[in-house]
């Protein structure tokens, strides 16, 4: 296993590398392109009453720009009301190794079901 | 009628309902309502000013579409190609309704007239140097065109002023592209504050031009803008971009341009041949 890991890492340093082009701040060489810019995350709201959707990532250098950036790359058509930009790294997820234990199938589980209950006697109008 | 018909180049965008970022046609005013109107501008003068109009987006469009795989960022380059895009759509716009006036077409006008028939400003022919000369030239022309059309919105002209309130909104969104970016390179690194001044000293020499009254807005009070009467905002507001972006305006003499007469830099030619080679080559192609 050992012997794994030290040829994962010898790997992983050039993809490290290659990481860095779009993960700035983390040191290294620093290509002229997307490097300093950190990515965000855009949030659509197609109108008024629904609630915003994700609709994409971009780079750029602040969220001033993001914004604009936003509006030339997912709003030219007409598609929003308003928009939302998240810096990517202020975003926590859910792990998608713990499928199981976040996302498992109510199936067999009635009991979260308010109809597995049974009505109780004289209660009217329930 | 035909809105129904235009709005069936939408459908490819797939069904409204099943994406998270509804498409909806709008209402604006397009080139092909302009040339279904059953309208044509009253007199050779308002045709004319139109094509002063139409001349400045269009080579300015064709100038900013050079940036389109070239730009700093892949989100630069979509807003540089929009901002080229919305520039093409006001000149399809003018070049069409002047092209009614003469029974000819917005293409004729792009493809088949010679330079000195063109009667577009020095500034938008300048090539687009580096980033900053483009943002320089960005910020001039969005200034200029952004008080141009506020006031256009009230011409007497029907078919102007519907074209400057699309024209409006959309330059809006070009002068804030080059603001924002103009406080970021004049506030940002040595060099590209060194860039932005070296690039408002190049361009600075074409500003007169913008200001310059000819004959033709004497026919049309009312219907044109006086180009004179925006200089002293425009001035105002420019200075105090430059200011907030620790920049200053040159101290560099003005030329003076004729471009709305057809006398052109040496630039315009070369732009020509490219944007028409195509057309000329094989007239009334389509694909």
């Amino acid at each position: 296993m050992s012997s794994t890991v030290i040829g994962q890492d010898g790997q992983d340093g050039q993809n490290n590398q290659d990481n860095q082009n779009n993960q700035p701040g983390e040191g290294g060489q620093k290509p002229p392109t997307s490097a300093g810019w950190p990515l965000w995350e855009v949030f659509v709201r197609s109108s008024r009453g629904l609630s915003h959707v994700h609709a994409g990532s971009l780079h750029a250098p602040d969220a001033e720009m993001a914004v604009r950036n936003a509006r030339d790359l997912y709003t030219r058509r007409n598609e929003g009301v308003s928009l939302w930009v998240v810096r990517s790294t202020d975003i926590t997820t859910s792990d998608p190794d713990a499928k199981d234990m976040m996302f498992e199938s109510p199936q067999g589980k009635d009991y979260r079901h308010a109809t597995y209950y049974k009505e109780s006697e004289g209660v009217k109008h329930l | 009628m035909s809105d129904q018909l235009l709005d069936h180049s939408l459908d490819s965008f797939g069904d409204a309902a099943a994406s998270a970022t509804r498409v909806t046609p709008g209402n604006a005013l397009r080139p092909e309502d302009i040339v279904l109107q059953q309208t044509a501008p009253a007199g050779d003068a308002v045709a004319r000013y139109a094509l002063h109009l139409g001349d400045d987006a269009l080579i300015l469009a064709q100038r900013l579409s050079h940036w389109i795989s070239r730009g700093p960022e892949l989100e630069e380059d979509v807003a540089l190609g929009n901002i080229a895009l919305d520039q093409l759509g006001h000149a399809r716009s003018f070049l069409s309704y002047a092209g009614k006036a003469w029974g000819q077409t917005e293409d004729d006008l792009a493809y088949f007239r010679e330079e000195e028939e063109f009667t577009s400003l020095h500034l938008v022919e300048q090539p687009n140097g580096d980033f900053a000369e483009t943002m320089v030239r960005g910020l001039f022309m969005a200034l200029y065109q952004h008080q141009l059309y506020a006031r256009l919105v009230h011409s007497a002209d029907e078919t102007i002023a519907a074209i400057s309130a699309k024209a409006l909104k959309e330059v809006d969104y070009h002068l804030e592209h080059a603001e924002l970016w103009t406080l970021r390179l004049g506030r940002g690194t040595e060099e590209s504050a060194h860039r932005m001044r070296a690039a408002l000293g190049k361009l600075w020499p074409y500003i007169d031009e913008l200001f310059q009254d000819e004959p033709l807005h004497d026919e049309l009070e009312g219907i044109a803008v006086r180009p004179s009467t925006l200089r002293a905002e425009w001035d105002d507001r420019l200075r105090d971009i430059l200011d907030r972006s620790a920049l200053a305006v040159p101290e560099v003499p003005t030329a003076l341009c004729r471009g709305r007469r057809g006398e052109h830099s040496e630039h315009l030619g070369y732009i020509l041949a490219e944007m028409q080679v195509l057309a000329r080559k094989h007239p009334g192609a389509t694909w």
